[in-house]
């Protein structure tokens, strides 16, 4: 068996004073897969995103990213982990508003050598890797890299947000419900360009939403509630 | 660098709050720097307003009220003193120079000094500098002439030749001019940024020929009046001056001729050292000064503390701002180092704009509070002191500013990656 991206075991955690929100006895997510997870919000979902992004630690059990142990690591090394090997798009508003589109792609190459070094190694500089990634996922119009990324429309804001989390080609791109504000149609287009560019970069593709309607396109489908052993039976 | 860049990008972002946060405080650091010029400055040429004088002498009152109506020409003096006690003493083997003062006139709001040659020739002020003449000469046997100080010429726009009138009594409005008696000006003093700059001097010679007629405080009527040429011909002796200085051959001796003039039997005498009144002066406008200063700390206490306020009520609406960082890889100390930078960029703004609001104000204020207040404000570059406290007011501000960095290390620390607005 080849090493998994993300390989979780026996994973518990609850938050102080709270019933146990996660028992996961065990989770892989391969190397360039699609996953679609399924999770209604409260389902313990953005804890789970926290715990691999390494900011939350688990009570017991094993993360592993990449085969390294999370929990081996101090919160510093996890911190500079995280955004060495992963990219985040979130819900909405996940830009910073006051900067340039061209910024808002940059940021995590500030942040971690890494991702700079492998957007210099594959487009020659930060700059071209991001109006490359920005072209790649629909918005080709030179003269939106300078503008206030809160003048764009939310799909445009999106796709930046895509060019972000996947700019410096990050093993894993984490997406917590990235289409909720867009339409149906938008949402398909948005995630066909998204599987393009991950197929690309070789990113695996974490994407967790509770909108099944979306299910079909990816590799894989999950319900964490599945997943899950401390999951409550779902009410509706 | 980058993370100077974000903070700058974040402020402004909200440049609206950054603006009024940074003029608060700009306006408190102008205020201080201010209060710290003016008080230097005040200091400074306080002391410099009198130098060389070993001993001032008048009628028996405090120390302060002489040196007051005697150097400041503020007040009046309570009593006069004789002639032939200035005499008397004037020629002591000690006194090496003596010069008479009579006051008690004025010229549109200037005082009137009437004095001798000798004023002219020993009196100093600053680092042992004289009185020099910028233009004409100084009075000489003709009672009826004047020499100006550089104020009393610049803001009443007297030239040489010009005829003035002096006013009886020491009020900015008076009743009663010494009209019959014109006088001449015949000199003009070079700036010296003390009193003098505001004085008229005149003989005393000339001082007595203007109340040469007045008897109980008032003029003499129709027959009793003495014209101007008839009083060039009379007997100009004084019978009283106000006060006097003196000029010692040796230092040593000061002390010793304090206590004679002190207990002089001719007539109640006061002897003062004018360092010591000085001092004691200045000791007396230290507490308002001081006061002033502590007032002013405050001020900038307060423009601070409005910058403190205006950065932990960001801090909630920018949890979003502060979780996207997260998400891209600044890690919690970056975080909290933003909002320290923040900070200091705001005091840094606050600082640099109050300085040039001082500079602004000093170049527009200048003329004003030199011919109001005797007070020369340079426009110098910042005095080392000056930095010092730019410096600690920036301090203050990194201090500050990691209150709001303490409390967005914890909130991104548990908010992680999550926007819960």
């Amino acid at each position: 068996m080849t090493q998994a991206l993300i390989e979780l075991s026996d994973l518990g955690f609850s938050w102080p004073g709270h019933p146990p929100l996660l028992d996961i006895p065990a989770f892989r997510l391969e190397a360039g897969e699609t996953l679609f997870l399924k999770g209604p919000s409260g389902s313990g979902k953005t804890t789970l995103l926290g715990l691999l992004g390494g900011v939350q630690t688990p009570d017991r059990g094993s993360i592993r990213l990449l085969g390294q142990e999370l929990s081996e690591l101090g919160a510093g090394r996890r911190d500079r982990f995280r955004v060495d090997h992963t990219g985040y798009i979130f819900q909405q508003f996940n830009l910073l508003p006051f900067l340039s589109v061209r910024e808002n792609v940059e940021l995590p190459c500030h942040f971690s050598k890494l991702r700079a070094q492998r957007a210099i190694q594959r487009h020659g500089s930060v700059d071209q890797a991001a109006a490359t990634l920005l072209a790649h996922l629909g918005l080709t119009d030179p003269s939106l890299l300078e503008r206030r990324a809160d003048s764009l429309s939310i799909g445009q804001q999106q796709r930046v947000a895509a060019a972000r989390a996947l700019i410096g080609q990050p093993e894993l791109v984490i997406a917590d419900e990235p289409t909720s504000a867009l339409d149906y149609d938008a949402r398909e287009n948005f995630l066909r360009l998204l599987f393009a560019e991950c197929r690309e970069a070789g990113s695996s593709l974490l994407f967790v939403s509770h909108d099944q309607s979306l299910a079909p396109l990816f590799d894989r489908n999950l319900s964490l509630a599945d997943l899950n052993r401390a999951a409550t039976p779902l009410e509706v | 660098m980058y993370l100077f860049r974000l903070a700058m990008a974040s402020l402004a972002n909200r440049r609206f709050t950054a603006i009024l946060t940074a003029f608060a405080i700009a306006l408190s650091v102008c205020l201080l720097l201010a209060v710290e010029r003016v008080r230097t400055e005040a200091r400074a040429s306080f002391a410099s307003t009198i130098s060389g004088t070993d001993l001032i002498v008048g009628a028996r009152s405090g120390s302060v009220n002489l040196l007051l109506y005697s150097v400041f020409r503020i007040g009046n003096a309570t009593n006069n003193i004789r002639w032939d006690s200035f005499e008397h003493f004037a020629s002591n083997p000690k006194v090496k120079w003596a010069i008479p003062m009579s006051l008690g006139d004025s010229h549109r709001g200037y005082r009137v000094m009437g004095t001798t040659e000798a004023y002219f020739e020993h009196y100093q002020y600053g680092r042992q500098q004289h009185l020099e003449l910028a233009d004409g000469r100084a009075f000489a046997s003709d009672p009826f002439e004047v020499v100006l100080g550089a104020e009393v010429a610049e803001a009443l726009h007297y030239k040489l030749g010009d005829k003035l009138v002096l006013a009886h009594g020491v009020a900015a409005i008076s009743l009663v001019k010494h009209d019959d008696k014109p006088f001449t000006v015949v000199g003009i003093l070079k700036r010296t940024g003390t009193p003098v700059d505001r004085t008229l001097h005149i003989s005393l010679g000339g001082m007595e020929a203007i109340h040469i007629d007045w008897k109980n405080g008032v003029p003499a009527q129709g027959n009793g009046r003495i014209s101007a040429d008839q009083a060039r011909n009379m007997d100009l002796t004084p019978q009283a001056i106000t006060a006097f200085m003196l000029g010692l051959n040796s230092k040593i001796s000061t002390f010793a001729l304090q206590r004679e003039i002190n207990e002089f039997r001719g007539e109640p005498l006061l002897a003062i050292l004018p360092g010591v009144a000085l001092q004691e002066l200045w000791s007396l406008m230290g507490t308002a000064e001081k006061a002033l200063f502590v007032i002013s700390l405050f001020v900038v206490l307060t423009g601070l503390i409005g910058m403190l306020t205006a950065i932990l009520t960001s801090l909630n609406e920018r949890r979003r701002e502060m979780a996207i960082l997260r998400s891209v890889g600044a890690r919690p100390w970056h975080i909290a180092t933003l909002l320290v930078l923040e900070a200091f960029a705001l005091a840094l703004a606050g600082v640099t704009a109050g300085l040039a609001l001082l500079y602004i104000g000093i170049a527009a204020a200048q003329g004003y509070v030199q011919s109001a207040y005797g007070l020369y404000l340079p426009l110098g570059w910042p005095s080392e002191y000056e930095w010092t406290l730019m410096a600690g007011i920036l301090l203050a501000a990194l201090l500050m500013g990691s209150v709001p960095a303490w409390r967005a290390y914890r909130q991104s620390l548990a908010d992680g990656l999550s926007i819960r607005l």
